[in-house]
């Protein structure tokens, strides 16, 4: 077992978890904060996707002890108390999650693909999200969303 | 009067839960004192069990129990159902074989369950389930469908592995319209397997409680009253008043999810032998493996035509996949969801039909988005542009030429269904428009200058949904009915709960049933709640699934909002001290006719929960409940068109345009309807050029295991899609829906190969078209030319 220390969404939790424990798993299992998905086991779908260190990361594919003093943030911390992130809003107001099955990780992608790019094109857009799946939205709102949130729609 | 809401694009109340991380999915529910469940599957094709030694699993630190096949038989668990009983061509019903939860004998497929652990943690289930040692004799196994009737047996009750052969349609009429042909067009085509793979892996949780001997199920389920029966009425002695099944937030089905599974049946059974809560959740790889697949045929095709292009005759013969062992539906989707589509939207007079559905040692397949209707859709469009091809015509003129007429309906196939209604040409004509067809010549010229070979296709689909009328289906030999049950319950201070069962996930029902009830009974949306998935909240239900939901349990709730206002004009009257019939009623209020007298919904509701002054012939309360059964299928159809451009040099085909028109009726959401459209195409695409359930001949191993080896569509693979709509409002249900869940899926694959075969100057293409399939045939013609 190890301790592992970090904050996720501003609280600063600590557990002691078996050395194989993905972060993912820290999350769901640990600390019950279900939000973050998991849709496959080879590191494919993006379901998973949270910050770390402000950068988006698949948390099936990192150890919790790596993730040790960090800062997390996931999907249940986007929004600020009863408003929405802007890309959380983009999201319902083009239709863009069906099941909602990825939507937690397609959010948090698309929030870290703004903060590197601000306005992407669409095939920048479709690029960056070669990461995340869904099955089905086929894409094209999730695309506009993340448009409109950008501020780049045509 | 008050803007309606129906033909609005409401932004979904849903979103919230989802977008901040608060849906709850199964693997979300945790239960005090849980344990998990982690199964031993068979890693060979066939294979007879000879022993099973879990001593060591059993040592393992966690575990709380090994079980297998013979523990559940012991407890009088059976075979899990096939519920449509399909009759061959000699009069006999499908050569059913049983599928015990947990093998007893043999195993038939990679993936097939053949014992469980149970334990404190997945970690640990998992780790056990490593050491159960398992004695196989290995023996052939039965993939390549081609050889599949002469191979080794899989089932005592099958032999030669054939499930049926069966027909539909006048074979001699079909042969009488061959001989006089001008011309005969063939292809012989293969549709691929495919890997439903909805995001969310199916999962269970089951618990027991001693004290009033009964179960609670969580399950991902599409349809969780169709599951309780099963699981009651044909699995286990449960009786159904015992089992209450809860399919909470499910993410994504896609049919898949339709079905009763071994795990689950597992996960009910251990939950009341080791007395907690047991779960289990499938990995990507389980899934892969063990979730049911789709379509797999291989198929010969003839068109006969005349001089003019006029279809006389069509003439088809599948061989199907089974899989191991019958998925619930499974006989129905390559006869009945299949052969009965093959007239499409054209005036074909004369169509036979002969299938042999075959079982083999590979995962049991089932409906997936469209189920049997893509597939006919697809060899119907695949042969058109054939039959044009091989007299000169031009592939839209064929269509038209052979398109069923707006003044034919209803229309009468020579394959068992009954059109209501449809224009075919003013999808076709819409789309052309859209697309700038007459332009396409000048697009190519300019795509070649760029070295890039442009191409453009199209299919003029039918489909049947809102499945479905259960007399009809029950002569097809299907063992339920599949009406629709709704619930419309006033609550006393007007706020309106609506229990339906139908099943959403992904499909926004909380909205648009929202939308239709807010309309229907002139009370604010947001006092309107919908509930579904939980068979103690909800009445008998049938779920959802063949685009369904608005045209058979809309329909149901547009039935219970009909009662519920019947009752209140009555409670009205008295009130207001007229005849019932001076009342009318709209916008949500009670009038006395020709007066300013009226009362509203909320004040009817409260006087119906306070029935001080109340009619003496009616009982208090204000909550009614409606059952629909469909007169008929609906009939959505519609044209789409695509141009790709390729690169000879690397193959990789771009999709540069697409048009999709459809027809669906009247509209209740636009923006759910263009999603749902979005998502069909999307998975059709996926079917056209990446994705391909493969197993390997020799040995039966799943190839495609992961989303590593299972090509997925991406964002990066797929274009945006341009949208119009024509329509013609269903006949025979109050809401005059047709359904758009699935038209995607059944348009897109003959719409992407027929562009990718005209950009390469070929006649066909076998889906997917992979780069490297689009490369060869590039460099190829590159090399001839
Ligand atoms: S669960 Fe992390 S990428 Fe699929
Ligand atoms: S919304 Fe269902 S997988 Fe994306």
């Amino acid at each position: 077992m190890a301790e592992v220390t970090m904050t996720v969404n501003g609280r600063q939790v600590s557990r002691d978890v078996e050395a194989r424990t993905l972060l993912v798993q820290f999350l769901r299992e640990h600390l019950q904060m279900t939000g973050t998905h998991v849709g496959c086991d080879t590191s494919q779908c993006g379901a998973c996707v949270v910050h770390v260190d402000g950068k988006s990361v698949k948390s099936c594919t990192m150890l919790a002890v790596q993730a040790d003093g960090s800062a997390v943030t996931t999907i249940e911390g986007l929004a600020s108390g009863d408003t929405l992130h802007p890309m959380q809003a983009a999201f319902n107001e083009h239709h863009a999650l069906q099941c909602g099955f990825c939507t937690p990780g397609m959010v948090m992608s698309a929030v870290d693909l703004l903060q590197k790019n601000p306005s992407p094109s669409e095939t920048e857009i479709r690029d960056w999200l070669e990461g995340n799946i869904c099955r089905c939205t086929g894409y094209h709102n999730i695309i506009k969303a993340i448009r409109h949130a950008a501020g780049s729609a045509a | 009067m008050s803007k309606k809401l129906v033909g609005q694009p409401i932004r979904r109340r849903e979103d919230f839960r989802f977008l901040r991380g608060e849906g709850r999915y199964v693997d979300d529910i945790r239960r005090a004192g849980e344990l998990s469940a982690a199964f031993v599957r068979s890693p060979h094709a066939h294979a007879i069990v000879k022993s099973i030694n879990a001593d060591a699993a059993r040592a393992a630190p966690g575990v709380v129990g090994v079980f297998t096949g013979a523990d559940l038989a012991a407890d009088n668990y059976g075979s899990i159902p096939c519920g449509w009983v399909v009759t061959d061509r000699n009069g006999e019903p499908h050569k059913a074989v049983p599928h015990y939860p947990m093998t007893r004998d043999r195993a038939r497929y990679v993936g097939d369950q053949v014992a469980v652990v149970v334990a404190e943690t997945d970690a640990e289930a998992r780790d056990a389930a490593e050491l159960v040692e398992v004695d196989y004799e290995a023996l052939d196994a039965v993939i390549d469908l081609t050889t599949a009737m002469e191979a080794v047996q899989i089932h005592d009750e099958a032999p030669n592995n054939l499930c049926y052969d069966w027909e539909l349609g006048d074979e001699a009429q079909v042969d009488a319209a061959f001989a006089k042909a001008h011309h005969v067009s063939k292809l012989e085509l293969v549709n691929n397997r495919l890997i439903p793979s909805p995001m969310e892996p199916r999962a269970a949780l089951a618990e027991y409680d001693n004290g009033t001997d009964s179960y609670t199920l969580w399950s991902t389920s599409q349809n969780p009253h169709m599951l309780r029966w099963m699981l009651c009425g044909n699995v286990t002695d449960i009786p159904e008043t015992k089992l209450r099944v809860i399919a909470p937030d499910v993410g994504g089905g896609f049919g898949v999810k339709i079905y009763c599974y071994v795990e689950e049946t597992v996960c009910l059974w251990a939950a009341k032998r080791v007395r907690r809560p047991v779960r289990w959740t499938a990995d990507r790889t389980e899934a892969c493996l063990a979730d049911a697949h789709a379509r797999d045929h291989l198929t010969r095709v003839e068109m006969a035509l005349d001089e003019e292009g006029r279809f006389l005759g069509l003439k088809v013969h599948t061989i199907a996949n089974l899989g191991a062992y019958l998925s619930n539906y499974a006989t129905s989707i390559p006869t009945y969801f299949y052969a009965t589509l093959l007239a499409g939207p054209y005036a074909t007079p004369a169509i036979y039909a002969n299938v042999h559905a075959v079982y083999t040692n590979t995962s049991p397949v089932d409906a997936y988005r469209g189920a049997g209707r893509p597939e006919a859709a697809y060899l119907l469009e695949r042969i058109a542009d054939i039959a044009a091809h091989d007299l000169g015509m031009d592939p839209v003129e064929i269509r038209r030429r052979n398109f069923i007429q707006p003044d034919q309906f209803p229309y009468e196939t020579p394959v068992a269904l009954t059109y209501d209604i449809g224009d075919y040409e003013a999808s076709l004509d819409k789309a052309l428009s859209m697309i700038d067809y007459d332009g396409f010549a000048a697009r190519k010229e300019e795509a070649k200058a760029r070295g890039k070979l442009r191409g453009i296709g199209l299919s003029s689909y039918i489909e049947a949904c809102g499945v479905a009328p259960s007399s009809l289906i029950s002569r097809f030999g299907a063992g339920a009915g599949l009406w629709e049950s709704a619930e419309v319950r006033f609550n006393a201070t007007g706020t309106v709960t609506v229990l339906t069962g139908t099943h959403a996930h992904g499909q926004g029902h909380e909205t648009t049933f929202g939308q239709l009830v807010a309309d229907a009974l002139g009370v604010p949306y947001d006092d309107v709640e919908i509930v579904h998935g939980d068979t103690s909240q909800i009445p008998m239900g049938m779920g959802t699934y063949g685009s369904r939901s608005m045209a058979v349990g809309g329909s149901a709730i547009v039935k219970a909002c009909d009662k519920v206002i019947l009752k209140g004009r009555k409670i009205a009257a008295h009130l207001l001290e007229a005849a019932v019939d001076d009342i009318t009623f709209s916008d949500g209020n009670f009038s006395v006719s020709g007066t300013d007298h009226s009362k509203t919904m909320a004040e009817v509701a409260l006087a119906a929960y306070v029935p001080v002054d109340f009619p003496d012939d009616l009982e208090p309360g204000l909550d009614e409940n409606a059952f629909y059964d469909p007169l008929n299928f609906t009939y959505p159809a519609g044209t789409h068109i695509c141009e790709v451009e390729i690169d000879p040099d690397t193959g990789v085909t771009e999709i540069v345009d697409w048009v999709a028109v459809d027809d669906f009726g009247t509209v209740i959401n636009p923006l759910i309807v263009e999603g749902q459209i979005h998502g069909g195409l999307a998975q059709g695409v996926g079917q056209a050029m990446l994705e391909n359930g493969v197993y390997d001949h020799e040995s039966g191993q799943l190839i495609t295991g992961s989303f590593m080896d299972y090509c997925m569509p991406r964002a990066d693979n797929l274009p945006s899609f341009r949208i119009g709509y024509t329509e013609t409002a269903c006949t025979h249900n109050p809401l005059g829906v047709k359904g758009c869940g699935e038209a995607g899926a059944i348009a897109a694959p003959p719409t992407l190969i027929s562009a990718i075969a005209n950009a390469l100057d070929v006649t066909h293409i076998e889906m997917p078209a992979t780069s490297e399939k689009v490369w060869r045939i590039a460099q190829n013609g590159a090399a001839a030319k």
